[in-house]
């Protein structure tokens, strides 16, 4: 049952997913690989194009998935089961608690969460990285090969993105990234 | 706020163009929620939006989920947080199940194929660059930096080795961890306030702080 599974894994990624979109990626490609509904490429395709789109994170890349899998139910399926969590959980505090992030239960689970799931953000966006240099990472019986570029162009939005900070005192959205590096990857891929 | 039907209908407009207007997630969206439903619309004040802020970092899900439900439901109760929340969600999911139906038709040219190499790399970038601008929040103690440390080294592990182990568990523990060593901690502030008679000011309204919200936080 195709529609079921897409709203409970969905459910547990919106259930589990503290400190923003980006904390959401390791459990996505975990639960997305694992059930084969994805391949590692095509995820991070998706996840290119859901941070160029308007709107959460969350939601996009769940659309994207369910669409993927069940079509347009599928696509409800997987948004309801992404967005449900954070309704219920909303709900109960708006209706019942005051003053509920000065809790100091609530700011001392929290306060372990953090370092947890920044390790994760920061593992994750490291592995990407990885991954994208090293063809059949993680497969340590093929062949490897390298893709230098892909290493550039992670160094290129790095220097651009500090470069941009120190000059303007804001920092550079992620669209432009997106933007940036897509027009890196044309010029690179394409024409060198 | 008055439950009629023009009410719930302005409501889910504020949030659908709050949804529709807000690229990158998360914390872009704050400034549009401020402008649009706490300048505007005066559904909220000031105050009570770094409050829903503060609700939406402690709780799971997407910021911009969060605030939607939660001033819903302050202004207009379940059913206006359902429509804050249909609201907020409903231009993502339809510009994305545009996108999809037409995406993997689109990877076949060569040249989009090479820009979304490019955009690989940069979503490397965008989610090293969160994880930095994380770590700035992480407080520096020797258990924070531990906890970070096990994590970081666990994840990259997993990856490296294909080791079957959901990184859903990692955050569990953490939670778990963190509400133990705040129990902990409470039980001894506890005890010395029974051996030192002579409380403090401060030292006795934590005492009554916690107290009240034994209940907030067991029920969590």
């Amino acid at each position: 049952m195709i529609y079921l599974n897409l709203f409970w894994t969905f459910f547990k990624i919106g259930l589990f997913t503290f400190g923003g979109g980006y904390a959401m990626i390791p459990l996505i490609e975990q639960e997305v690989i694992s059930q084969n509904w994805l391949t590692y490429d095509a995820l991070y395709n998706y996840i290119g194009i859901s941070e160029a789109t308007p709107g959460p994170f969350a939601v996009n890349i769940a659309t994207f998935v369910g669409t993927s899998q069940g079509g347009f139910w599928g696509a409800i399926c997987a948004t309801a089961g992404v967005v449900l969590p954070s309704f219920i959980i909303i709900l109960i505090i708006a209706a019942l608690f005051k003053k509920f992030s000065q809790n100091r239960y609530v700011k001392g689970t929290l306060s372990a969460i953090t370092p947890i799931v920044c390790g994760l953000i920061l593992a994750t966006g490291l592995l990407v990285a990885a991954k994208n240099l090293i063809t059949n990472f993680g497969f340590w019986d093929k062949a490897l090969a390298f893709d230098f570029w892909s290493l550039a162009i992670v160094i290129f939005v790095f220097v651009i993105y500090f470069i941009y900070k120190k000059a303007t005192k804001k920092t550079l959205s992620p669209i432009l990234i997106i933007l940036l590096s897509g027009t890196m990857g044309i010029l690179v891929y394409s024409f060198i | 706020m008055e439950k009629n039907f023009k009410n719930f209908l302005t409501l889910f407009w504020t949030w659908f163009k709050i949804g529709l207007f807000t690229f990158g997630g998360g914390y872009a969206m704050i400034a549009l929620i401020e402008t649009e439903v706490s300048e505007k619309r005066k559904w909220v004040t000031d105050a009570e939006l770094t409050e829903i802020i503060a609700v939406s970092e402690a709780t799971p899900g997407p910021i911009a989920i969060n605030s939607a439900t939660y001033i819903g439901y302050k202004t207009m109760g379940f059913w206006g947080s359902l429509f804050a929340t249909i609201g907020v969600v409903l231009p993502s999911f339809i510009v994305i199940f545009l996108i999809s139906l037409f995406f993997n038709d689109l990877l076949q040219i060569e040249i989009i194929a090479n820009a979304f190499k490019g955009i690989k790399a940069g979503v490397a970038a965008l989610i090293i660059l969160a994880g930095l601008k994380l770590f700035k929040s992480v407080k520096k103690i020797p258990l924070s930096i531990t906890l970070f440390c096990l994590s970081f080294l666990l994840t990259l592990s997993i990856s490296i080795f294909s080791i079957d182990f959901s990184t859903l568990y990692l955050i569990l523990i953490g939670g778990i961890i963190g509400l133990f060593v705040t129990l902990i901690s409470n039980v001894k502030n506890k005890k010395k306030n029974i051996i030192n008679d002579s409380q403090t000011e401060t030292k006795t309204e934590d005492t009554i702080f916690t107290d009240n919200t034994t209940d907030n936080g067991e029920s969590l």
